[in-house]
């Protein structure tokens, strides 16, 4: 009955209606390629971590704390180990002196606090979900019947869920050290002359609710073991990363270590990560001798993959009495959860240089204190740090404009960095390469209808149409392409941005490329296929690139932060130019000329002023064989490099939202979303589309659905999808999108990064929209996400409406 | 995500099914669609030792006309009660009902019967039934039995079922000319359950409303007939700027709603007020697409 899904038929029917792939020119980069991946990907037919079946392998589920904070007083497995089909079992107990601390890479102050994080706790549970117990038995099944059969007994311990209670005196300790993990200050200029006599000040609190990043694939490891060596294949981001840390963590010596990240699908931040999970299973391989697997549902997911912003926002502006910006100062909470994972205390300060954002001003002054509370702890969620630092800022500036009664794009105006400025050095010391406010903005304004969205909207005012329409505007930009090594350094992150890529060049003229990106759903194998056979002039078709095993990719920092083609790309770019280099020596040496006299395009090198010339599969074959080589060439065009960028790129552009509210429900509704992006030089614009696309979901998301929610015991109260609301495509609107394209000066593609940029734009776009709507109600902010019920009791305390 | 273990039965006949059931224990279970049931049971939420397959009992399935009213049988899907000719000529406000049901993967799966037996009183179609008075038709070893929809929802996810009765089918009854019908739905998103949902027919003439059933849903631990709003409507004028805006004032009269993370029980009854109007207004301007 169900019909197979054959990847060779579907890729045969993706190519017969590519329209799309229908050649524009000579150039591969900037062609809206169909993703080679896709076939593969959407039938599934592929290895996904949890497809792969070893011989003998067992399967693990884990028993997770129903207590947010409580003492383990005792633990039973002995019934567990009778049941049907079990192993083994074990407790934190078992594990207390092999597991080590889950590591945390990003110690942000010197005296930060980073407690020991045992990855199955022992003595003590520190939030709903952690892991307590396991059983390894013959089947998922069995494993998951005899967790019911593990007793343990607990003394409760008081949680605190609350930022500003976990800082009051007399809290209930997270840990023994406080609540408090680090105190983080920045500044430049002189904040106090900014705020002095100054005509305006805007003072807000915004809260950016906890997320659970819900990629579509779940966590899923596979560990395994010849007694020697160990392999352990997870649905991760970051295979590299991942290997050292675990190394370091378990003991295990790197070498003996192979980590494959197999195809991933999604992850946004949330598998990069050093899980619990990845430990034990390691260790349980280790102890047992046998593969075992372990794969989350959906709701342990939802408990215990990291979740993403929970901070609490205080943002003052100071300004002239016209509009311009003097100072910008920050205060922040950032809910750490229970424990500082890989990068916890880093996530608000890849924000702390944001809340500038566009924007002009003569001093800002920014401080973070991370706070412990009795939760899962948080980590990178698509656009870490600066999404929050985008609402914020984003948000005030609506309020100036209220304030001073002018438009909010007149007052954006006032305050952006022009074109003709560029590069220009922020307040915060970071040096924007390029950029065109004005250009995006424009073009954003004649797509949206500004001036006639405006009219209907003083026209339902007028009518007090118990319907009103709100417009919102978000001019944004972001950091990406991470990381300059020094930078980072300087941030006290524990490694560098670098990025590594292999261009190998085989007897028959094909190519394999050899990324330290990771990619898991952005198309790498696609886009760095272009960029290859641009700058070899080789066949699209003719590249193959293999990424995510350890084995095979020895060297890489792995995808997140919109790195892998501001950072990754290049380093492919660079490999390229290195095996040019090569074939050229070879090339001019058959045919007897001078290397200075042999040029290169289209995949051919010719003598330049003859008639003479040799592909570059013809140098490649040549090599191969070897017999007639420059004296002491080597015989291999194959090369290397890694790069470190020196800058981070700045995308930026216009997103113009137009939401109608229902005042009598509290309902919102969508009406028109502009974006308007410039994420520099594009490769390929149909993968610029779709994560154009996905990223402005995702902001949407947060602005209207999506919130992780804890009971005042610590439960979770948001573990299934029907409560916790993922939008699907049906509650979304059209986006209406284009570009503009000025491309970065930093790296020799021009090309900035997209993984985040819808993200970051869209939720103050939305929430802004929501507010303007509504401000004749007396209504200056909707927390987010802006549920109905949360615009109507807004609507009735603000706008004093008759209950 | 892995519900304990239990036994499978798949009777092919109803006289079989009854007796399967029967003879599996107090905590077994029917199951249809699995819409609900599998989520429960996958949450281990519930536990039942056996479960008896009603998908493929003949004569269970599929909808007919029996002159004065149209029965539906208990396993027919929500998505072959939408594409019904009979239904929607006869009883529009089912299909308008059904229709809202979540996506068309789940009404595919879902049942109709297992939709009214489940007893949510979140669901779409428990507010339609008591709004429509149909009556359902029950078997089990002691033989047969119809239950009207006014004393089939006892409570939250308790239904006049008692253990060891299958439903085999449900009579919704003609309502005649002169009737509108709609049925509004206010959920956070397109997949989601009802946050508040009104089931409103309407029967006017001449520009005054004659008559006006209203079923209400997730206002309490069942669905709920909004009989104050049934009473002030009568003999109001219809359209806009008649009475139906102050009958509707009255939606939430001896109302129970819950509170969870989509609505509290202030805000469920100030929608079902806006929402009661609104469906009738809709009802009484014969908006249904399926009438
Ligand atoms: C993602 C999702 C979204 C949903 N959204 C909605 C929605 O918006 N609105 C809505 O109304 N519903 C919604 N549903 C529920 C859906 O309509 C279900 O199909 C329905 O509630 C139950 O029907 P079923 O056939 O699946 O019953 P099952 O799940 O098989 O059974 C449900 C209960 O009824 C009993 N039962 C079933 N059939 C019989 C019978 N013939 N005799 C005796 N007992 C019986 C079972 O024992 C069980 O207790 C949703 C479900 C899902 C999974």
């Amino acid at each position: 009955m169900t019909e197979q899904l054959d990847t060779g038929v579907v890729a045969q029917q993706i190519k017969e209606h590519d329209v799309l792939d229908a050649p524009a020119g000579g150039s591969e980069v900037g062609r809206a390629r169909r993703r080679k991946e896709d076939a593969r990907l959407v039938t599934g037919r592929t290895q996904w971590t949890d497809n792969i079946q070893l011989p003998g392998m067992l399967h693990v589920a884990f028993l997770r704390s129903p207590m947010a904070h409580a003492r383990i007083t005792r633990v039973d497995t002995s019934a567990a180990r009778t049941r049907r089909g079990v192993v083994a079992v074990f407790s934190g107990q078992d594990f207390a002196g092999e597991q080590g601390s889950l590591p945390c890479a990003w110690p942000v102050t010197p005296d930060t606090v980073i407690p020991e994080h045992p990855p199955m706790a022992v003595t003590t549970v520190r939030y709903v979900g952690e892991a307590v117990a396991c059983v390894v038995a013959v089947d998922r099944y069995a494993a998951a019947d005899a967790l019911e059969a593990i007793e343990i007994d607990y003394e409760p311990l008081e949680p605190v869920l609350d930022m500003t209670e976990a800082l009051a005196e007399g809290s209930p300790k997270v840990h023994e050290a406080g609540n408090e993990s680090f105190t983080w200050n920045f500044a430049g200029g002189d904040i106090d002359a900014a705020f002095h006599e100054a005509p305006v000040v805007i003072e807000r609190t915004y809260v950016q609710q906890r997320l659970i990043p819900s990629a579509m694939e779940p966590r899923a490891v596979v560990a395994q073991t010849d007694g020697d060596h160990y392999t352990l294949h997870s649905s991760t981001q970051i295979p590299h990363v991942l290997r050292v840390m675990l190394a370091l963590t378990t003991g295990i010596p790197e070498h003996k270590l192979r980590v494959i990240a197999p195809d991933v699908g999604g992850g946004f931040g949330s598998k990069l990560q050093v899980t619990a999970e990845e430990v034990l299973s390691l260790l349980i391989t280790r102890r047992l001798g046998k593969p075992v697997k372990w794969t989350e549902s959906r709701s342990e997911g939802n408990l215990t993959v990291h979740h993403g912003r929970d901070q609490l926002q205080r943002i003052r502006l100071a300004a002239d009495a016209n509009g311009r910006i003097r100072g910008v100062q920050v205060k922040l909470l950032a809910d750490m959860g229970a424990y500082l994972m890989l990068v916890t205390p880093g996530v608000p300060l890849l924000g702390a240089f944001m809340f500038n954002g566009i924007y002009k001003m003569d001093a800002y002054d920014f401080t973070c204190t991370g706070v412990f509370t009795n939760k899962m702890p948080t980590d990178a969620y698509r656009g870490a740090g600066r999404p929050e630092a985008t609402y914020a800022i984003e948000r005030v500036m609506d309020e100036l404009a209220a304030e001073i009664g002018v438009d909010p794009m007149e007052i954006r105006r006032r305050n952006w960095i022009q074109h003709s400025e560029f590069p220009y050095t922020t307040i915060c010391g970071l040096t924007y390469d390029s950029g065109n406010y004005e250009a995006a903005t424009d073009r954003a304004l004649a797509l949206f209808g500004y001036d006639k969205l405006r009219a209907e909207q003083s026209d339902r005012r007028e009518r007090q149409d118990p319907v009103q329409l709100g417009i919102g505007i978000s001019t944004y930009t972001e950091m990406c392409g991470l990381a300059p090594s020094r930078v980072l350094g300087s941030l006290s992150y524990g490694a560098g941005g670098w990025e590594h890529a292999d261009v190998r060049v085989l007897p028959t003229g094909k190519v394999e490329v050899v990324t330290g990106t990771s990619p898991h759903g952005q198309g790498h194998e696609t886009a760095w296929s272009q960029i290859v056979a641009d700058s070899l002039g080789v066949p699209f078709e003719d590249v193959a690139v293999l990424h995510g095993d350890t084995a095979t990719s020895h060297k890489g920092m792995d995808t997140y932060g919109s790195r892998s083609l501001a950072v990754g790309g290049i380093a492919v770019v660079r490999a390229c130019d290195k095996v040019k280099e090569k074939a050229r020596q070879v090339a001019a040496h058959l045919m007897e000329a001078s290397p200075d006299d042999v040029e290169f395009s289209e995949g051919r090198f010719r003598v330049r002023g003859t008639g003479t010339s040799q592909t570059i599969q013809e140098i490649a074959l040549a090599t191969f064989a070897a017999h007639n080589l420059p004296d002491g060439f080597e015989p291999r065009l194959d090369a290397s490099a890694t790069f470190d960028p020196e800058n981070f790129s700045f995308p930026h552009g216009t997103h113009l939202c137009a939401v109608e509210v229902d005042t009598e429900t509290g309902a919102t509704a969508i009406r028109s979303y502009v974006a308007v992006d410039d994420v520099g030089n594009v490769v390929n614009p149909l993968i610029v589309e779709g994560q154009v696309h996905g990223g402005i979901a995702q902001g949407i998301a947060q602005a209207l659905f999506e919130e992780a929610v804890y009971d005042s015991d610590g439960n979770l109260l948001t573990t299934t999808m029907a409560d916790y609301l993922l939008p699907s495509a049906a509650d979304l609107p059209n986006f209406t999108t284009d570009r503009t394209e000025t491309p970065a000066t930093s790296n020799p593609l021009g090309v900035k990064g997209v993984g985040e940029a819808g993200t970051i734009a869209s939720t103050p776009a939305v929430v802004n929209a929501i507010v303007d709507a509504l401000r004749p109600h007396g209504v200056h902010d909707v927390r987010m996400p802006c549920t109905p019920e949360r615009v109507w009791r807004t609507l009735r305390t603000e706008g004093g409406e008759p209950a | 995500m892995i519900p304990a273990s239990f036994d499978y039965f798949r009777p092919s006949t109803i006289e079989e099914a009854v007796d399967v059931l029967a003879g599996a224990g107090e905590e077994a279970k029917v199951l249809a669609g699995g819409h609900s049931l599998l989520p429960l049971l996958r949450l281990r939420l519930a536990y039942p030792t056996a479960l008896v397959d009603v998908g493929r009992v003949a004569g269970l399935r599929g909808v007919s006309d029996r002159g004065d009213h149209v029965l539906i049988g208990a396993t027919t899907t929500h998505d072959e009660v939408v594409r019904s000719p009979i239904v929607r000529e006869h009883c529009p406000l089912v299909a308008l009902a059904t229709a809202t049901v979540a996506d068309p993967a789940v009404r595919h799966r879902g049942t109709f019967g297992g939709s009214l037996a489940h007893a949510d009183p979140a669901g779409d179609l428990p507010a339609v039934a008591l709004a429509l008075d149909m009556v359902l038709e029950v078997r089990s070893p002691a033989g047969e039995r119809a239950i009207p929809a006014a004393g089939f929802f006892l409570d939250y996810l308790e239904s006049a079922l008692a253990p060891g009765e299958i439903l085999t089918g449900v009579r919704v009854p003609k309502l005649g000319p002169g009737w509108g019908f709609h049925y509004e739905k206010f959920h956070r998103t397109a997949q989601a359950w009802a946050t508040v949902g009104v089931a409103a027919a309407v029967r006017q003439s001449n520009g005054t409303v004659e008559e006006v059933r209203v079923g209400l849903t997730n206002m309490g631990s069942t669905p709920v007939r909004a009989t104050a709003v049934e009473e002030a409507a009568r003999g109001v004028e219809a359209g806009q700027n008649g009475g139906l805006r102050r009958a509707a004032e009255q939606a939430a009269e001896g109302t129970d709603p819950p509170a969870d993370l989509h609505a509290q029980p202030d805000y469920r009854m100030h929608l079902a007020r806006v929402l009661t109007h609104r469906a009738l207004l809709s009802a009484s301007a014969h908006r249904s697409p399926a009438t």
